[in-house]
């Protein structure tokens, strides 16, 4: 059964994924993304992460994919601007490369297992990924990071309304 | 049951994606959203090593928690960047503005 | 209930004044009316100059603290002490540009600032996740002051590069960590060192991939070739004072997490990495070099330049001893100098709109402007690494480093690029003191600020140059305990 799960998301996620980078329309790409995540989000509570997995719905699905369609929606981005979208040349090339790390990325993760990482295999315990262990890791191991995260995002907020707010016409 | 190995696989063909996404893709918005499925794919191994590794410590489940915010914040900014070609230039296609040569 | 453990401030107390220098710029430039630039660029200079006393002051404190997540020994505060200085000459080059350009905004300043916080963390992070958060708080602000000039379609275009380029290597760089965690269950880099004793990089499937999807990411950001196909067009659409501070302080905090992350937490494993940095200081040298000889345009030729000195920085990682990493500090300290000043002149040989940046446009340019010409010259010997300049004695130090580490073909490779350097930094010079004088009306005005930075550019380039013993005896108190 969680086999089955577990494929069922997988397919779905890969799917989705392909479609993001294939669909013409950005829209389409975008709920695309949105669908991604939610497979994802799928897989974190088949993990038992059950907080990463509403943080993954409620922030990445909710609110920065909701950002990217508003954008998306703002611009009104027509076929002729959007140009043609993909070139052969960088289609081979992005396909060999990504082929290559695919291989490359599979053979190391097939040689961990095979080497022999005994590591690999710890027994799951019973609070795994409760909100209190998470919480107390973010406030007491992770403070710094915590609320230097708080100095990245005023700086994203500043410099996003620096960079699009109105300033009169624009010279080339 | 599925192992840490199919999680690791999934992770690698999804990011995989993603790379090939950026280097096809010819619009900005994207290029962006082919990053974001780079930063999950990132964020698929952080949890599952976190379930199979370590999972008392939860290092790799709160790493993802900044992942995300971290990918909020590059997405306002990338946006936002996008937002300020389309208005000045009409441009949201990357091909159109590698007007400057070596 | 959680136990809160005991938080040592004085590790983050440098960047506790930045950053409450970035928050005041921004309070005063909403609040503020009129004119208001001098205001807002002494508030900085203030932040800038609280932070080096701090720092300074800390010197042998050896702070740690947030659950041994950053540490401050010398190493890190040598590093911020640098982005202090950079930071610094960036402000008194950009006052004099902001008001030519008419491109004057408060969050310009708060930009600087706050990206010197994110360097500042990464000098000090001792530990994975906060030295990717500090690496993303550098470089956000980084993209906007590259798009800053946002009129103008060639920054617009750089803005979009460098972020494209700095989400793609921050994505690598994530994925890399992930794998790290993964086989060593750990982020923090005195545990890593710990649990990679006994392994062998080859014998770790996942930690080679992790390692070398690190290293990539790293090698964007501090653009090693072949990862720097962004850093041309991204250095010609910056405004110049910011294309500076790009070519000095994120360089330097690249190098600063790079060598903690080699040099301690992953020493074990650095025997087996050696081939690949050297592979890469090689291509990056020859690269940067022999592409700036094309260039006819100053800023893009600084460009490819900024690449080859970072390739001279790479041969003293590749090293991997004290001496290399004493080397890399002298020499980041010489090429700050002799970097600004450089881009000091360009700035002030240019005009409203980013023009006369061509290196033909400079012919003949000592005898209308003597003094000019001069410090033009000065810092291209210096870039060019002849004596008695910063540059000569950096390189020296860097060369020598890997002729007793063993990289005698490393060495030689590298003084063949400072030959190779040589040609192109020489033509500026001979181009402004033989050609016959270019047509132009060109005008040039002494601006106080642009000359201070100038002059505080030529000091430091003479006197490391010619006393280099206090900054060698600085450099060698700023390993001490790293090693």
């Amino acid at each position: 059964m969680y086999m089955a799960i577990f494929i069922l998301f997988a397919i779905m996620s890969i799917a989705g994924a392909i479609m993001v980078i294939t669909l013409k329309s950005p829209v389409s790409s975008a709920i695309a993304l949105i669908f991604v995540l939610c497979c994802i989000a799928g897989l974190f509570a088949l993990m038992g992460a059950l907080f990463m997995a509403a943080l993954q719905v409620i922030v990445y699905a909710g609110a920065i994919m909701v950002l990217f369609l508003f954008i998306i929606m703002l611009l009104n981005l027509k076929d002729e601007i959007l140009g043609e979208d993909e070139k052969k040349v960088t289609r081979v090339f992005g396909s060999i490369l990504g082929i290559a790390f695919l291989l490359e990325i599979g053979f190391f993760v097939r040689r961990a297992l095979t080497v022999g990482s005994e590591s690999l295999m710890y027994p799951v315990p019973e609070q795994f990924a409760s909100i209190e262990v998470i919480s107390t890791g973010l406030f007491t191991k992770f403070l710094f990071a915590f609320e230097i995260t708080s100095v990245l995002l005023l700086v994203a907020i500043i410099g996003a309304i620096m960079l699009s707010k109105g300033e009169g016409k624009t010279e080339y | 049951m599925a192992t840490l190995e199919h999680y690791l696989i999934l992770s690698a063909i999804l990011f995989c994606i993603g790379v090939f996404g950026l280097l096809s893709r010819r619009n900005a918005v994207g290029i962006l959203m082919s990053i974001e499925l780079m930063f999950n794919s990132a964020n698929i191994n952080f949890v599952a090593f976190s379930k199979f590794i370590n999972p008392d410590i939860l290092t790799g489940q709160i790493f993802s928690v900044f992942v995300i915010a971290i990918a909020a914040a590059e997405a306002a900014v990338g946006l936002a960047i996008v937002v300020l070609l389309y208005r000045n230039f009409d441009i949201v296609n990357i091909d159109k503005i590698n007007f400057m040569k070596w | 209930m959680i136990e809160i453990p005991f938080i040592n401030l004085a590790v983050i107390y440098p960047e506790i004044a930045i950053f409450t220098a970035s928050v005041i710029v921004l309070l005063v430039d909403l609040f503020m009316k009129g004119e208001k630039q001098g205001t807002l660029s002494t508030i900085t200079m203030l932040g800038f100059a609280a932070a080096a006393i701090i720092a300074s002051r800390q010197w042998f404190h050896f702070e740690t603290g947030f659950s041994d997540a950053l540490i401050a020994d010398n190493f890190a505060l040598v590093f911020k002490l640098l982005f202090c200085a950079a930071g610094v000459l960036t402000l008194f080059l950009s006052v004099h540009y902001l008001n030519r350009e008419k491109i004057f905004r408060g969050e310009y300043f708060f930009l600087i600032l706050s990206s010197t916080v994110g360097m500042m963390i990464l000098a000090s992070a001792n530990e994975l996740i906060t030295a990717f958060l500090g690496l993303e708080v550098m470089s956000v602000p980084l993209y906007l002051l590259a798009g800053y000039d946002k009129k103008k379609l060639l920054s617009n275009e750089a803005a979009l590069k460098y972020f494209l380029m700095g989400a793609f290597a921050s994505g690598i760089l994530i994925y890399g960590i992930a794998f790290v965690y993964g086989n060593l269950g750990t982020t923090n880099f005195d545990e890593i060192y710990r649990a990679l004793q006994g392994k062998t990089l080859y014998g770790e499937p996942l930690l080679l991939l992790g390692l070398g999807l690190i290293l990539i990411g790293f090698s964007f950001k501090t653009a090693f070739v072949p990862f720097h196909s962004w850093v041309p067009d991204v250095y010609v659409g910056t405004p110049t004072p910011a294309t500076a501070f790009f070519s000095i302080a994120p360089k330097a905090a690249g190098f600063a997490i790079l060598f903690r992350l080699l040099f301690k937490a992953f020493a074990p494993m650095m025997p087996d990495i050696t081939g690949i940095l050297w592979v890469l200081a090689v291509l990056t040298m020859f690269a940067g070099n022999l592409i700036a000889i094309a260039q006819r345009n100053i800023k893009r030729m600084l460009a490819y330049s900024s690449i080859a000195h970072a390739g001279y920085i790479l041969i003293a990682l590749t090293t991997g001893t004290a001496d290399g990493a004493k080397a890399a500090i002298l020499y980041l300290l010489a090429y700050t100098a002799m970097n600004v000043g450089a881009f000091g002149i360009v700035i002030l040989l240019g005009r409203e709109g980013e023009k006369d940046l061509s290196i033909a446009g400079y012919s003949g340019l000592s005898r209308r402007h003597p003094i000019a010409a001069a410090a033009m010259a000065l810092f291209m010997f210096s870039l060019a690494g002849i004596p008695p300049t910063a540059g000569f004695i950096g390189k020296f130090y860097i060369f020598r480093g890997a002729v007793s580490a063993g990289f005698i073909w490393l060495a030689i490779l590298g003084v063949v690029n400072s030959l190779i350097s040589v040609y192109y930094y020489l033509r500026v010079i001979v181009i402004m003191y033989m050609k016959p004088e270019a047509e132009s009306d060109r005008v040039i005005t002494y601006p106080l600020s642009l000359m201070v930075a100038i002059i505080l550019a030529a000091w430091g380039t003479v006197q490391i140059g010619i006393f280099p013993n206090s900054w060698l005896n600085l450099v060698r108190d700023s390993v001490s305990g790293f090693f």
